[in-house]
């Protein structure tokens, strides 16, 4: 009855044969191991160990605050600690993240792994930039802390380094004080690609959230169209006297079958959701709305059936944007077609991370099912985003190229460099990591 | 209310005190580590919104109970009082592993049943001599029939439900509720490298479930709830089934 256990990503795409070894000791579990996992929210490969590693160390038991200080903010946590602990305990009391994904269902250690970036990526950068303290668990067994004055290269390199240069054991990190725990966001249709550049850009000084929900199926006159969401904190005078309820939602009980979504409902999908939209809207917005709209539906992923979907998200350079990234959406709807779930947004200048994904320009993520064109497409993708000087989301992706990936990382020998002094015996592994930086197998 | 958690640093305890913090009660936590009690208390503060050093804590080792009286007045001393005590404390180990070994099997059964019910009994003179209060105390469906995979842990489980049953029901009246929860499997450290069975749970699951019950005072909780039914039907098993399936 029970079969052998398997690990995936949040796309269920690769499927490995593979345990998580789960305690609260989190020093201990990760001991030996070559990758620790977290809530499993990245899309790919990225969570999953190498064929021959079978294993990983979770760290979501290990999840207990250490500190917070109510004056500063400054919070330090066990790597297992969930955003959405953080943001239920946290939001009534005054305090946000400094920068969230997408989802609240991630660990704090993933955020740094991954250095997520959110709708503010223009005003306030990566989680990673609010980070201050790495405890960490290196390869030798040296328990050490790293910041951006001990071993700081060991820092940047961690920062975004999807796990690779160690395990990551306790996060510091700085807390935003928020006016109120309502947002005042306004949305609004667009009607191409273009018109989200100018949005975008002209929102950027007075809006510190901005993203677009962008329908990547439609073309002709209707290509890039999509809806514009803003936001800001709201304050008080605003902010209607209780603080928001979190709501529990709804989840997909099983695995919908694999033609459910496809080019057709996927389009009456998006024909709805924009003609149902008003020209444009504005009031008090329930944080869960704008940041986690899909957290409502709790396995949104069993959506896509079995084979499971992957997200290709890439960003490309302001100048060329606009042609890129309609190219792009052709591109997806010459080879298969695009879900629902597509997102556009603005990026500010690249980090400290030495392999965080964003950099200045425009950064479109488009969620495709994984059928027989996937990996074509994707290749098609990444020599148009590679031509142009864009590169793509490590914590998305499950199907680039090594030698795509490569070409776009002018930095990966900087970071393989120290990734090598802090491990060189390749003690931590992925298969994401196998995939595409050349680890051995 | 003024809460003691024996056992508040790993899975179902932690959660357990984690959701009565965040609802406004008062926490001392008990445990083998200080350290490890330090780290859990000061999450259980920032969780409930608390200054650093609100909730105490003190060593106390159910494989010694000369910890057990020490650890309660320092408990009653820092609470100024006492109404709910928690214990979700408790040693497990696989039937394989428990035959293997005698010294395993001896603590175990020591722990699990003996040195339990001696905390339980030092913990009830103390909120009987308070005019009364709730001590909920994690048993487990193990206890519930003599079941192949879990003779000796199901066999310690047997006896501590036991005695809970009979405290309830001595003590009810002079206002003691005694509280028997029976997990099912439950996804902890505890039980990690163990095949998931069907129904199996989550801590903040149980410990939601395992709160109301102690404020509507039920003397026995299944969590969740499904098993119940489970047990119901393998109470009911007559012996020859029981004797073949491996359940």
């Amino acid at each position: 009855m029970h079969a052998e256990p398997i690990l995936s990503g949040w796309g269920h795409a690769p499927v490995v044969p593979a345990s998580e070894v789960r305690s609260e000791d989190l020093t201990a579990a990760t001991r030996g191991m070559p990758l620790s996992r977290g809530l499993g929210r990245s899309y790919g490969d990225s969570s999953l160990p190498a064929a021959r590693d079978h294993r990983v160390a979770s760290t979501v038991l290990a999840d207990r605050i250490l500190a917070f200080d109510a004056q500063t903010g400054l919070m330090r946590a066990e790597a297992g600690l969930s955003l959405s602990d953080i943001y239920r305990l946290f939001l009534a009391r005054g305090w946000f993240v400094p920068v969230t994904p997408g989802t609240q269902f991630v660990t704090v250690g993933g955020m740094v792994a991954a250095d997520v970036h959110g709708g503010n990526h223009h005003r306030d950068g990566c989680f990673g930039g609010h980070v201050t303290r790495l405890l960490m668990q290196l390869a030798d067994g040296r328990v050490l802390e790293c910041s951006r004055d001990v071993e700081p290269d060991l820092f940047r390199a961690t920062v975004g380094g999807m796990g690779l240069t160690g395990h990551i054991l306790e996060v510091e990190f700085r807390m935003a004080k928020i006016s109120s725990p309502w947002l005042w966001g306004d949305r609004q249709r667009v009607n191409g690609v273009g018109q989200f550049f100018d949005s975008l850009g002209r929102s950027a000084s007075d809006w510190p959230f901005t993203k677009g929900w962008i329908d990547c199926i439609s073309g002709g006159k209707s290509l890039g169209r999509g809806v514009m969401y803003r936001a800001r904190w709201a304050t008080p005078d605003e902010a209607p006297p209780r603080p928001p309820r979190h709501k529990k939602g709804f989840a997909i009980p099983f695995f919908l079958p694999s033609w459910v979504l496809n080019r057709a409902s996927a389009r009456l999908y998006n024909e709805f959701r924009f003609r149902t939209q008003r020209t444009k809207a504005a009031g008090i917005v329930h944080p869960d709305e704008f940041f986690y709209p899909l957290d409502g539906i709790r396995h949104w992923n069993r959506l896509f059936g079995r084979p499971g979907f992957t997200q290709y998200q890439c960003v490309v350079p302001h100048a060329t944007g606009l042609q890129t990234i309609t190219r792009a959406i052709q591109l997806v709807n010459k080879r298969g077609f695009a879900s629902p779930v597509c997102v556009i947004k603005d990026c500010g200048p690249e980090g400290e991370g030495l392999l965080s994904f964003p950099k200045l320009g425009i950064s479109i993520a488009i969620d495709v099912p994984v059928r027989s064109w996937t990996q074509p497409l994707i290749d098609e993708l990444n020599e148009l985003v590679l031509g142009e000087g864009g590169r793509i989301y490590l914590a998305k992706d499950a199907f680039t190229r090594r030698e795509h990936f490569q070409k776009m990382e002018p930095r990966l020998a900087e970071w393989q460099a120290i990734r090598r002094r802090w491990d060189p015996d390749g003690r931590f592994r992925s298969a994401q990591s196998v995939r595409l930086l050349g680890d051995a197998p | 209310m003024k809460v003691v958690v024996l056992g508040a640093t790993k899975g179902m305890g932690r959660a357990m005190a984690r959701r009565v913090a965040e609802r406004g009660d008062t926490v001392f936590v008990l445990g083998r580590d200080p350290e490890d009690l330090a780290r859990t208390a000061r999450d259980l503060e920032a969780r409930a919104g608390k200054e650093s050093g609100s909730f105490g804590h003190a060593a106390c080792d159910l494989e010694r109970p000369e910890s057990f009286s020490g650890a309660l007045d320092a408990a009653e001393a820092a609470l100024d009082g006492l109404d709910l005590v928690i214990v979700t404390a408790g040693l497990f180990a696989t039937q394989d592993a428990l035959e293997a070994d005698a010294e395993l099997t001896r603590r175990l059964l020591t722990v699990d049943f003996a040195n339990t019910v001696l905390f339980c009994e030092e913990a009830r003179r103390r909120l009987l001599a308070r005019g009364g209060g709730t001590l909920c105390v994690f048993s487990s469906v193990a206890g519930d029939r003599g079941r192949k995979p879990i003779i000796l842990y199901g066999a310690a489980k047997a006896g501590l439900s036991r005695y809970l049953e009979g405290l309830d029901h001595k003590f009810r009246a002079r206002g003691l509720k005694t509280i028997c929860v029976k997990p099912g499997f439950v996804r902890t450290s505890m039980t990690a490298g163990l095949k998931a069975p069907p129904f199996a749970s989550e801590p903040d699951v149980v410990a939601a479930q395992v709160v109301t019950a102690i404020d509507r005072g039920r003397p026995i909780i299944y969590a969740p709830g499904i098993w119940a039914l489970v047990m119901l039907v393998i109470r009911a098993l007559p012996r020859f089934v029981m004797r073949r399936i491996g359940f």
